[in-house]
């Protein structure tokens, strides 16, 4: 470099200019943005506290509201109009498993099918990559109602016309949460470094014998946590499934073609909470703290994958 | 030493080697490339084409249509390691990367000219880039063993190339890298439990497996220590008698020490400063590049004046 020695001159000036300005300065000054600082500080907290005051008010409130109907009936009997103190969920426990059961059959596939090819496959410099792209993450957004009415249309009545049965339930959910499980599964294939991918093609290996057996059970963990995420959406949702006719009081056990009618945990429990009498508000928060059961304990099964299987690179 | 001493030392060798061709020692091997070039002088047919395996004509690797190698021309011999040295930014890499059409998997690249493998034009219409990898692999800069078993990791090739004998495979391809005796209990382990050095020699052995003919390295060492470093030199003069090597290094030491032939490259820039591109600029036998090279930009480089 031609300018090489004034450029090195200006260089040991600025930095002695530096050292000569932080020697000085050990000592505490007085000065606004510690107090900034320390303002900023204490507002977080504050936002902290509300959020996990509000859930514990939620959780202990519905605990202790429900604990009168907690029993081995809340499980094993149906609803009941008569007998509120004898009356369960046990049709709902049923129906949300086969909703929960067809939603992974469906969404597995097609997530991470989709997620292979945006990541692998795609051009993303072509438009309508692109416009996919910003579809999917958009999806993910849309208010589940939204599916609801789109399920009633296509799928209970329109081209599909499967009626009011519980498959339709599960096509309209597996919509609803396919958007999260394609950006799950995006990030977990991102996640792989590109010279695991080097490396199997420069043995030879084809595009799809590295993807088959390299990228995918490398991200596996990541898969399976957004699968996992999704469907305890999927379990929590009510509005879509009133839409696509999930019945609020069903006492017998639903079937996945029958048309007779099915039922969901989150939706038996609105008809409980919306009933005038003391004992259905009992069950209602019962099956609440039942639903935070299971909601948990998938969580926490998803929390346990990732670290079981989680590669650091 | 001058040209026409070299000159009559080869006619004698080449006597020598015709008469004894089983015993082709390490000198014999320098006056033996002479001896390519004096009898290609004298009847212009080389008649040690057999021996070659890369033809590089002409060759320019554009990104995004600017390019990052220009007009290479160079001839890769079989049973040799092949040293590619130059500052960054040469475009050494890339054109390794070409060798095994790595480049394919970046978009925007563009390879214009002309490489043979063993005569057949690499970039051919009807080539399928996934049989070249197989015959030529790759060892990159950073170790990379995949997230598997050390055993699976050598595994891995051979089967998805369909080969039997998994187990025999692996197991030679682990002695062959000099890693057996350190991993022959551990075999179900994690590879990522092993030393970066080991997971080199694991990358190596993981290429060996699957028996390619050319094993390209892209800078293997840059990663490792002296200790690991001196050990897959010592593994790639092994290496040779059995595969041809050719290795990118920015350690010029390293290349005089394994290397049979040497090619320099440096970065070109145009009038405007704007565009800068590699460009071959030397390319011999290692002791000469070394020791007298034809190029003054050459000579700067390897003995420290400039880089």
């Amino acid at each position: 470099m031609a300018s090489g020695t004034p450029g090195t001159e200006r260089n040991r000036l600025a930095t002695a200019g530096a050292r000569a300005a932080t020697v000085t300065s050990l000592e505490r000054q007085p000065r606004g943005d510690i107090w900034m600082g320390n303002i900023f500080f204490a507002i977080l907290l504050f936002a902290l506290t509300i959020a996990l005051v509000g859930l514990a008010a939620i959780i202990l409130q519905a605990a202790i509201n429900g604990a009168p109907a907690f029993g081995w009936n809340l499980i094993t009997n149906g609803p009941s109009t008569l007998n509120p103190e004898e009356a369960g969920f046990r049709p709902a426990i049923i129906g949300t498993i086969y909703l929960i059961l067809g939603v992974i059959v469906l969404v597995v596939p097609l997530g991470i099918g989709a997620a292979v090819y945006l990541e692998e496959y795609a051009d993303g410099t072509r438009w309508w990559n692109r416009t996919v792209e910003l579809n999917v993450q958009n999806l993910a957004g849309v208010p589940s109602i939204i599916y609801g009415i789109l399920g009633l249309a296509f799928i209970v009545r329109g081209p599909l016309d499967l009626g009011f049965i519980l498959v339709a339930g599960s096509l309209t959910l597996a919509l609803l949460v396919l958007p999260t499980v394609i950006l799950a599964s995006r990030e977990a294939i991102r996640a792989v470094p590109p010279s695991i991918r080097e490396g199997s093609l420069a043995l030879g290996a084809t595009e799809w014998q590295t993807i088959r057996r390299q990228v995918l059970p490398a991200s596996i963990p990541g898969i399976v946590t957004g699968v996992i995420l999704a469907i305890s959406r999927a379990i929590g949702e009510t509005a879509p499934l009133l839409l696509v006719g999930a019945a609020t009081f069903v006492t017998f056990n639903p079937t996945f073609t029958g048309d007779n009618g099915y039922s969901a945990l989150p939706v038996l429990i609105f008809n409980y909470a919306t009933r005038p009498q003391d004992e259905f508000r009992v069950l209602a928060s019962a099956g609440v703290i039942l639903m935070l059961i299971v909601l948990l304990l998938m969580n926490s099964f998803a929390v346990w994958l990732r670290n079981r299987y989680e590669q650091q690179w | 030493m001058t040209l026409e001493v070299n000159g009559q030392m080869t006619e004698k060798e080449r006597k020598e080697n015709l008469t004894l061709p089983s015993e082709p020692s390490q000198e014999k091997g320098l006056s033996h490339q002479i001896a390519v070039k004096a009898d290609g002088d004298e009847s212009g047919v080389d008649v040690w084409a057999k021996d070659k395996v890369f033809e590089v004509k002409d060759v320019t690797v554009s990104y995004a249509n600017k390019a990052a190698v220009k007009d290479v021309t160079m001839d890769i011999y079989k049973n040799e390691v092949t040293a590619m040295i130059g500052p960054s930014g040469c475009g050494k890499s890339t054109l390794l990367r070409c060798l095994n059409r790595m480049n394919d998997l970046v978009p925007s690249a563009r390879v214009d000219g002309e490489i043979f493998y063993h005569g057949q034009d690499l970039y051919g219409p009807t080539v399928d880039p996934v049989q070249v990898r197989k015959m030529i692999g790759m060892v990159f800069q950073k170790p990379n063993p995949f997230p598997k078993s050390i055993y699976d990791n050598i595994a891995f090739g051979p089967r998805v190339l369909g080969m039997d004998n998994i187990d025999e495979r692996v197991e030679k391809a682990l002695k062959g890298a000099a890693l057996w005796d350190e991993v022959k209990d551990r075999l179900k382990d994690n590879a990522y439990g092993m030393s970066g050095g080991q997971q080199q020699r694991l990358c190596i052995a993981r290429t060996m497996a699957v028996e390619p003919e050319v094993i390209l390295m892209d800078e293997p060492c840059s990663a490792l220590d002296p200790i690991s470093t001196g050990k897959i030199e010592d593994l790639m003069a092994e290496l040779k008698e059995q595969f041809s090597i050719v290795i990118v290094t920015h350690n010029m030491q390293q290349a005089a020490r394994v290397s049979d032939k040497t090619a320099f490259l440096i970065v070109e820039l145009d009038a405007t400063e704007n565009n800068r591109w590699g460009q071959l600029v030397e390319y011999d036998e290692t002791e000469k590049v070394f020791t007298n090279p034809a190029d003054q930009r050459t000579e700067d480089y390897v003995t420290g004046k400039v880089g």
